[in-house]
């Protein structure tokens, strides 16, 4: 019994290695996030606006439900590092006079803190230090407010506000296009004439405080000053971002380990009904020297506990080694000062009482027979196997079948039970295979139509204000521009009935050749002069459809609040906004014909000094590269999905080999008899493997199919589950994902076949002769 | 059939030669002698029965014979062809096509009918009869898509032996045939092997360690202890239906 006790306990394992390893790492996480938050104060409440005095300080104190209020200066600037041609924006932030921040402190790695009177000297995100090599004395030169300045690093950081750091509107991390610095709050505000003001606040509450009414407040008071709209540390993009992390993983430890655990079940009620049935003589014994039903009961009890112990013990250890590896991956994308892993008791006992439990229950039928079964029928030899012509045959399909052959399917259809269900184990193993392909191939779908299909420009340059739309023909007229779109990005609060949602517009050019818009089925659509265009997802959260008429409140500027009609429906797989054409957007702005910025078609032979002039530009806040947007996004995500795949190749191969090799060993052992009268009759060891393993090789060829219809819809699941205002994840499918699937079930079952194969060469002859059936 | 001690009166075909046949077996630290070189020539068409008791390395004979177990020293010839330096593709095929072999506890698959396990051989073999054909010869044409959970003890001994002559092979081996019967279904049995072996005029070998049973054999081959002890032949031969146990 050994290689199918060996077989279930990989199953057991990798069930409870799974189980363990994703909550630990979302334990893990969570902890570590909230002792961070703890410690550093991470604020509850973010505002951003144009420019307020600090006495606008106490009013916002004033609010009910504020606790602690800090204000700063914040901008974006462009860098320029030597070495490094490509563009490079920051967000500079500024740290107290006094170089310590109420809210929002800073973890320093290396170094120290900026002297707050030195307008030269600056603390860097830890992410950015490290794409580029940059320690603390390094020098780099930033555009602040316009003017070109020579930094000093002081020191490299961390901070609650930016465990995740992501560029507005960008779809990945940008570790080395964008960073976060940290600068003494009298030299910013002096560059940004800011001397006694702020643009930035930042704010904790009490517990008890209603966070919507604060906002509302501080909404109120901010609103002359430019307000964008203050929001809360759910919708701060670093936290939310972390908290999909977090509902990822809580996904995934629901459907892997549930998938385990059902399959070991199985298993075990396989390998415990053949065993109670090969030792029903000893249960005649005992049972016959006075030992209860109940002791039986127990014994054999004891016997699935001991094989389910066994993959407990090794599942917690794998478990926590995957654990600490994935929290590792999330550390080099998230970054906290230390990764405080954790494994609560709790976890453990759930893995515990989940296995044995489910174990239990699988082997309740077989655990009762025992347990329930009279002394002397135990005695007696168990009755022959009951045997009939298959359906095949009785369709006149199977007439032409060998022998061989017709063992095999009336082995099979003796049994359907269990036939079926060794076809779904197989089946799952195959499925499970599928959703880590999945992964990769529809992200690398995202990317194709977020990057390929639906945005054609080589450059985006954005301006630090809205401008009038004679700077395009400025750029327009750059060496080595090509071709020049205009766009208008406006944040704006969209309302239809009870449900609102805030996000941005973004104005294109109708006919765009861009930015293309796609439709639900990805063909592109023309931008209608007038009227919104919304993402599906977007329209389906408010409930709107074409025709609707939504009610659109601009947050920048005059402030219009306007009823749009919503014309069409659009595919977007990453974030939710609103499209109009461009000048529509103006006229609703009433603002005439400014431009957030453009969108650029270059030669690659201008690239350079492309960017150096968009450096020297005081109006362009930054530039983005859309080769480097899809290039980080496969770069960030690579590491995990590498991770994943390995675990899901493992999880794929423990199942596949498990359900075939326990399958085999059962079957050798059942039919071990009549497969040693073949071979005394003259069949060969091949001709007899055939028997065995033909009905083995049967139930997998069958399985894999259905394994790729179980795999689709387990990856249906998964995207729905995952699906959300940041993301939504394409249901895409590769056929060489299907390939590998079926290639990775089909070794494991050969490896499992050529271990029984192993056996059955070396079956005793002999001992046939004399032995009844 | 009987001539001088020991020997068929007319000269026929040698089927097997057995020169000096020793077998030894380890079980655990002890060597268990098996057989103790043994001398035998069993001829074409005859019917020996293998006489002795538990231990006395009749089956370990019969075994050999069959090319399912290797000897320790001495040799064994099949019509010419040494078997006891052949490699398992060679027994393999020695089985396939030249022996017949009836278990005591018949070995039939379960899930095959009476006519398929009949064909389960006559497929593989190289000039078989057809299934029908081995099944009415053991007087089971009425049986012939019944599965062995259906069928009486002898009946399916019956179906076995029709296994075993379907290939039309040139020995059969039976290891205790009427083992797991009673006197009168095993009278049936002995029937059906005893016809064969006249009609198709196959060598045929029977162990048994019931005395009674030697009475229709043409020679009968005592063993005890791994070593032949006597090898009588029956002047008279009676028929199974005359056999009482």
């Amino acid at each position: 019994m050994k290689g199918q006790v060996f077989a279930i306990t990989l199953v057991v394992v990798s069930g409870v290695a799974t189980f363990i390893m994703f909550i630990s790492t979302m334990d893990s996480l969570s902890l570590t996030r909230n002792r961070f938050y703890r410690d550093y104060h991470f604020a509850d409440v973010f505002v951003n606006l144009k420019r307020a005095p600090e006495s606008l300080k106490e009013k916002i104190q004033n609010v009910p439900g504020v606790h602690l209020v800090e204000t700063r200066v914040s901008a974006y600037v462009k860098l320029d590092i030597k070495g490094f041609p490509e563009p490079v924006t920051a967000r500079i932030i500024s740290v107290p006079d006094d170089g310590k921040p109420l809210l929002n402190r800073l973890y320093i790695r290396k170094g120290r803190l900026a002297d707050p009177a030195k307008d030269n000297e600056v603390v860097i995100n830890e992410n950015f230090a490290q794409a580029h090599g940059l320690d603390p004395g390094d020098r780099f030169a930033a555009i602040i407010h316009g003017k070109w300045k020579e930094l000093t690093i002081t020191g490299i950081a961390l901070s609650p506000e930016f465990v995740l750091i992501m560029r507005p509107e960008a779809m990945s991390p940008d570790f080395k296009h964008y960073g976060i610095l940290w600068m003494g709050r009298k030299a910013l505000g002096k560059s940004y004439e800011m001397d006694g003001a702020f643009n930035n606040v930042v704010l904790t509450l009490y517990p008890e405080a209603n966070v919507g009414d604060v906002l509302d407040g501080i909404d109120r008071i901010v609103e002359r000053y430019g307000g964008f709209g203050a929001y809360a540390r759910k919708d701060q993009i670093s936290h939310r971002l972390l908290n999909e992390e977090f509902r990822q993983l809580q996904t995934s430890s629901k459907i892997f380990p549930t998938i385990f655990i059902c399959v070991a079940a199985f298993l075990l009620n396989v390998v415990m009904s053949r065993t109670i049935n090969t030792q029903r003589e000893q249960i005649a014994a005992l049972k016959a020297f006075g030992y209860t039903n109940l002791d039986v009961g127990i014994h054999y009890t004891k016997l699935v506990v001991l094989i389910i112990s066994a993959g407990l013990a090794g599942g917690i250890a794998a478990g926590v080694w995957f654990g600490k590896m994935l929290g590792g991956i999330y550390m080099e994308v998230y970054r906290f000062p230390h990764l405080l892993y954790t494994l609560h008791p709790g976890v453990i006992v759930a893995a515990l009482l989940i296995s044995i439990a489910s174990a239990l229950v699988g082997t309740l039928h077989s655990l009762w027979r025992a347990a329930k079964q009279p002394p002397a029928e135990a005695m007696r030899p168990e009755p022959p196997a009951q045997f009939r012509v298959t359906l095949i045959e009785k369709m006149g399909i199977g007439r032409r079948l060998t022998q061989p052959s017709r063992i095999i399917a009336r082995n099979i259809e003796r049994k359907p039970i269990r036939t079926f269900l060794s076809i779904i184990g197989i089946a799952v193993a195959c499925a499970t295979m599928i959703s880590s392909g999945f992964f990769k191939d529809s992200v690398a779908f995202m990317v194709n139509v977020q990057f390929v299909r639906s945005q054609k420009e080589d450059m985006k340059v954005a301006f630090t204000e809205p401008t009038s739309r004679r700077a395009l023909y400025e750029l327009k007229e750059l060496p080595g521009v090509q071709h020049a779109e205009t766009f208008r990005t406006v944040p704006a609060r969209f309302k239809f009935g009870n449900r609102s949602y805030r996000t941005v517009i973004n104005g294109i050019e109708p006919e765009s050749r861009l930015h293309l818009l796609l439709d639900t089925d990805l063909n592109a659509i023309s931008l209608p002069p007038s009227g919104i265009v919304l993402n599906d997802y977007l329209g389906k959260f408010l409930g709107v459809r074409a025709g609707d008429l939504l009610t659109v409140e601009v947050l920048e500027g005059t402030k219009p609040v306007r009823q749009v009609p919503v014309v069409a429906l659009v595919k977007l797989y990453l974030g939710v906004m609103g499209y109009m054409d461009v000048t529509a957007l103006n006229r609703l702005m009433t603002e005439g014909d400014a431009i957030s910025g453009a969108y650029l078609v270059t030669d690659p032979l201008y690239s350079g000094k492309l960017y150096r002039r968009f450096i020297d530009m005081p109006r362009v806040s930054g530039t983005v590269l859309r080769r480097n947007e899809i290039r980080n996004f496969h770069d960030v995500q690579a590491k995990g999905m590498l991770f994943f795949t390995f675990i899901a190749t493992l999880m794929a191969c423990s199942i596949a080999f498990g359900v075939v090799y326990n399958s085999a060993r059962i079957a050798l052992s059942e039919r071990s008899r009549e497969l040693s009268s073949l071979r005394v009759l003259g069949y060969t060891r091949g001709e007899i493997s055939y028997i065995l393993l033909g009905e083995l090789g049967l139930v997998t060829l069958i399985a894999i199919p259905l394994g790729f219809f179980i795999g689709y819809w387990l990856c249906a699941y998964i995207a729905q589950a995952l699906a959300s205002d940041l993301f939504r994840v394409p249901l895409v499918i590769e056929t060489k994902t299907y390939a590998l699937a079926a290639a990775v079930v089909l070794a494991s079952a050969t490896v499992s076949g050529l271990i029984v194969r192993h056996k059955l060469d070396h079956l005793d002859l002999v001992e046939v002769l004399k032995t009844r059936e | 059939m009987i001539g001088k001690e020991g020997e068929p009166n007319n000269p026929v075909e040698v089927v097997f030669q057995v020169r000096d046949l020793t077998k030894i077996y380890a079980m655990g630290e002890v060597e268990v002698h098996a057989l103790r070189g043994v001398n035998l020539e069993l001829y074409s068409g005859e019917l020996v029965v293998l006489l002795g008791p538990s231990g006395s390395g009749k089956s370990t004979l019969l075994n050999i014979l069959g090319g399912l177990d290797t000897a320790t020293g001495g040799d064994v010839t099949y019509r010419g062809k040494t078997l006891t330096n052949a490699d398992e593709r060679e027994l393999t095929a020695y089985r396939r096509f030249h022996v017949g072999f009836v278990f005591q506890f018949y070995n039939l698959i379960p899930s095959l009918t009476a006519r398929e396990n009949v064909a389960v051989v006559t497929e593989i073999a190289q000039n078989p009869m057809t299934p029908e054909e081995a099944l009415h010869l053991v007087g089971l044409t009425e049986r012939l898509d019944h599965f062995p959970a259906q069928l009486s003890g002898g009946e399916q001994q019956r179906v076995a032996i029709a296994r075993a002559i379907s290939k039309n092979p040139e020995v059969l081996l039976c290891d205790e045939p009427t083992g797991a019967l009673d006197s009168k279904t095993g009278i049936v049995v002995l029937e059906a092997l005893d016809r064969i072996n006249r009609e198709l005029g196959t060598a045929t070998a029977i162990i048994t360690h019931n005395a009674d049973i030697a009475g229709m054999a043409d020679r009968v081959i005592h063993l005890s202890n791994g070593r032949i002890t006597e090898i009588k032949a029956n002047t008279v031969k009676k028929s199974p239906g005359e056999l009482q146990w």
